[in-house]
């Protein structure tokens, strides 16, 4: 609003300068004192950024290479093989070993710390496929020969973004559905809570396995089949946070200053129902990325090849021989839902007014 | 059993420079500072002061209810019968709870399980501390709730709290207490969520028990009335400390402590402005009707009516004050509500000229600057998301009117109104004491220039010297704006401050109406009469006249 000035304080978090009203800093301080959650939050972001940032971490393609007093930067672009003096007009194979001594003859390479995409298939691997962990690929390859690291840094990445994006969208149709329920009530109410009890009780998973044995399978797709059936999580306590308020006094006030139901339900009680809702959300993300996960594993996720580590899992059951590729897909997702459960709990302990520590 | 009374002993209760401090997110808060009286078998003590004065957390601390650890006693002692209370084992304790020293809580509805019958309840709190037979339990039960007042005890100890009145749940949770024969009885604020009838006539049985079972009462209230008229001594408290002690007639005849002669000086008195024969009408209602149906079975047909309000007929002036009084579920706040259109209702109402009944809401927009509304409870009415400037501005901002120079420029003048500093916008609600919260609602109502404004309950949830000093400020706006006031309230002292006439609802009916002065000198209503009788006196009233 306009004229009037809300007194906040300039407080610093993770680094980023906030400004916060004297109740956030509150909840900021709460969720500090949470000590397990503020780290899990900061390791988790750390990963999350070296993950976002993929193709410099693990790159079949060099991130810079120096030839013949120029720069080149293969990573962002393509460069046929003639550039280095070789024979194909194709891009260079910067793996190839004739490249490899074309270009360190009148120059050098950078690699990224991983020199492997996660695709790239590695043909010199020691023995047959899955190959076990060695000084070259330190979670070995599976069993199409593709390193299990550079896979898991973009599996990461695809599952973490996958659940952020699933959340969101389901969190805004979700929060709009529990509000327009509980603010009018009635038969609205009585509709809306019938139908969701019916959509709710259909069998998700199988939905899903049929949906996507028509539909092919991507990342869009996926989202917006899951998106059918995620959106239920916060309905109910939106819902519920608008029941109770929409009769509370400040409600009122507001109703007989002139206010409408627009004005009433984003200004005066979403704010309230917002904290609720906020604290669920650190879950619907896990359970977005389980979602995920469990269908990657099944086969009907994301198309084949895509790095997932739903596949990894798939692939960890079919070569029980090679336990690197199981035991690394248990620790990737164990070690990615338990940081967000321990961020949740923080959260959780951040918007409790009753909470108190000693 | 106990000693003579008469025999010089140690008091039934002593209570020695007992400080209490809390431990909140790295603070220290000294909740009682030092405080020391003492109590005599069938005697009364009555711990009065304002909210966060120390007094209930000086109750808790005898029974050692206390959140502890983050609750400590840096000092002091708790002599029961002479022997020590602070720092007992948890097992020592369990012994005198209940069963040497009981209590009554405030809120009959949360203090009683809704799952049990009360006979169950009962039978609970005397199964803990003695062995007793089925058969001598149930009698016992039986005679408790007789002791009480319960009509046909044999049959209501099977009914559960929520088939119970308000009146007759604090009489269970009095049986509850006095089951195990105590020496004594702490009632923290044991009337403050009834109606004064019933108030009179809980206040009449704790006197009567006491005169027949020989205990001592240590009685936990902000209301004067109730100490002059109930307790033998007073306490008077603030800011954890203990101010003033004494006899209750020397206290309230010629209190020496300044702050208690402020306390005693603090009932709201004077009257208001006469108005002037000629002022224009600014709200009439005629045959205003609000009834909700009562719906049942399946198809939720409408099987009959609730009628809170029924037909009443009110008319008030610029610069008036119609006082509505009644007790609750007489229908006084829902007739506020509807006369504002914000319930449906059926009748006429007409708000300054207009006759509104059945416009819509878009139609009713314009005309809502004219009329607004002060609720009850200071801390639910304003959002705690909101500063206080947001909160004042936002009927500008819905009205759009002017830019936010002007807007600002209003709020500013509408919080000095209401005696704050304009420097007040910045801060939260919370940061706010309930006074100073309740004077930012009525800034809220006035920022738009209404000409009517319903006050619901203004003071009822604020301090005894805060309500003087919102009476004098209401006075005042309305002297100063010609503002017309539907001041609803149960308190009869601050209708008489406020009003120039008075309605008298039971039932969703007026019963009488008035002039202030005929309906407090000469109350023509027997439900009026008991009413008056019961409030500023504490008089219980015949049979009959009021529900039990």
């Amino acid at each position: 609003m306009g004229g009037a000035v809300v007194r906040r304080e300039r407080v610093r978090f993770l680094g980023a300068p906030l400004r916060l009203t004297p109740i956030g800093r509150r909840r900021l301080a709460n969720f500090e004192r949470n000590r397990r959650g503020a780290w899990s939050l900061r390791i988790f972001l750390g990963l999350f950024l070296v993950s976002l940032a993929a193709e410099l971490v693990a790159n079949d393609r060099p991130l810079l290479v120096r030839y013949d007093g120029a720069f080149h930067v293969p990573f962002l672009v393509a460069y046929p093989e003639t550039t280095f003096g070789g024979f194909f007009d194709t891009e260079a194979d910067y793996h190839d070993p004739e490249v490899r001594a074309l270009i360190e003859e009148k120059g050098w390479i950078l690699w990224p710390p991983v020199p492997y995409r996660y695709d790239t298939v590695v043909k010199d691997i020691p023995g047959p496929a899955p190959s076990p962990p060695d000084a070259r690929h330190w979670l070995g390859t599976d069993d199409q020969a593709r390193d299990v690291l550079a896979r898991v840094i973009y599996g990461f990445r695809i599952s973490v973004l996958f659940g952020l994006a699933l959340t969101l969208a389901a969190s805004l149709i979700g929060i709009a559905m529990g509000a327009v329920q509980g603010w009018f009530g009635g038969w609205v109410d009585l509709g809306l809570q019938r139908f969701l009890e019916i959509w709710g009780g259909l069998p998700v998973l199988y939905l899903l396995i049929i949906i996507a044995s028509f539909l092919a399978p991507g990342f869009w797709t996926l989202l917006g089949v899951m998106l059918l059936f995620s959106w239920m999580a916060l309905v109910d306590v939106v819902r519920a946070e608008f029941l109770r308020a929409r009769n509370l006094d400040f409600v009122r006030a507001a109703r007989a200053l002139g206010a409408s139901n627009a004005v009433l339900m984003v200004r005066h009680v979403l704010p309230n129902a917002m904290v609720s809702a906020l604290t669920f959300l650190p879950f619907v993300l896990n359970g977005s990325i389980t979602t995920l996960t469990s269908l990657d594993f099944l086969g009907f996720g994301l198309p084949p090849g895509s790095p997932s580590l739903g596949e990894l899992l798939a692939q960890g059951k079919n070569n029980l021989q090679a336990p690197w590729l199981g035991l690394t897909g248990f620790a990737v997702v164990a070690l990615m839902l338990s940081l967000l459960v321990f961020v949740g709990e923080a959260v959780r302990d951040a918007f409790d007014p009753r909470k108190t520590f000693r | 059993m106990s000693p003579d009374p008469r025999r010089p002993g140690p008091p039934l209760l002593e209570v020695e420079d007992l400080a209490v401090r809390f431990h909140m997110e790295g603070r220290i808060v000294e909740a009682v500072k030092g405080v020391s009286f003492t109590l005599e078998r069938g005697r009364t003590l009555a711990l009065v002061g304002e909210s966060g004065s120390g007094k209930s957390v000086t109750a808790l601390s005898i029974l050692q209810l206390l959140p502890y650890p983050r609750a400590e006693h840096p000092k002091g002692s708790i002599r029961f019968r002479g022997e020590e209370l602070v720092g007992r084992p948890e097992a020592f304790l369990r012994q005198i709870r209940g069963d040497r020293i009981a209590m009554i809580f405030q809120e009959p509805m949360t203090s009683l399980n809704p799952l049990h019958s009360v006979g169950r309840q009962i039978g609970e709190a005397l199964a803990l501390h003695r062995r007793l037979g089925r058969g001598e339990l149930e009698a016992r039960v039986i005679e408790l709730l007789g002791l009480v007042g319960i009509p046909e005890p044999a049959e209501r100890r099977h009914a559960y709290p929520h088939q119970l009145s308000g009146g007759q749940r604090q009489r269970v949770m009095i049986a509850m207490a006095l089951a195990n024969d105590p020496d004594l009885l702490i009632a923290d604020e044991p009337t403050t969520a009834v109606d004064v009838t019933i108030q009179a006539q809980i206040l009449r049985l704790l006197a009567e028990l006491q005169a027949r079972l020989g205990m001592a009462i240590l009685l936990i209230t902000h209301d004067l009335t109730i100490v002059r008229h109930f307790a033998q001594e007073v306490a008077v408290m603030t800011a954890g400390e203990l101010v003033e002690r004494g006899p209750v007639e020397r206290v309230f005849a010629a209190p020496s402590h300044p702050y208690t002669q402020r306390l005693l000086a603090a009932e709201p008195r004077g009257r208001p402005q006469p108005v002037a024969a000629t002022a224009p009408v600014v709200a009439e209602a005629r045959g205003l009707r609000v009834h909700f149906p009562i719906q049942r079975g399946l198809l939720r047909r409408t099987r009959g009516w609730i009628r809170a309000v029924d037909g009443v007929d009110l008319q008030v002036r610029a610069g008036e004050t119609l006082g509505v009084v009644g007790e609750s579920g007489s229908g006084k706040t829902t007739l506020g509500l509807a006369l504002l259109r914000l319930l449906p209702s059926q009748g006429g109402i007409r708000i300054a000229g207009a006759e509104v009944q059945g416009w819509s809401w878009r139609q009713l927009r314009p005309l809502r600057r004219q009329m607004q509304i002060v609720f009850q409870d200071p801390f639910g009415s304003l959002s705690p998301r909101m500063s206080i400037g947001q909160i004042v501005e936002e009927g500008l901002v819905i009205h759009r009117l002017g830019g936010p120079a002007e807007r600002a420029a209003a709020v500013a003048r509408a919080l000095e109104e209401v005696g704050l500093d304009p420097s007040f916008q910045h801060r939260y609600p919370h940061e706010l004491s309930g006074g100073q919260r309740q004077r930012v609602a009525i800034a809220r109502a006035l920022v738009l220039g209404p000409g009517l404004v319903v006050l619901d309950e203004p003071t009822s949830a604020l301090d005894m010297s805060v309500q003087a000093q919102l009476v004098e400020l209401l006075r005042d706006l309305q002297a100063r704006r010609g503002l017309a006031y539907l001041f609803i309230s149960h308190d009869l002292r601050v209708i008489r401050a406020m009003s120039h006439r008075v309605m008298v609802m039971r039932g969703g009916v007026v019963v009488e109406e008035g002039p202030v002065e005929r309906i407090f000198e000469a109350p023509e209503h027997p439900y009026t009469r008991a009413l008056l009788a019961a409030a500023l006196r504490i008089e219980a009233a015949e049979e009959g006249v009021v529900r039990a």
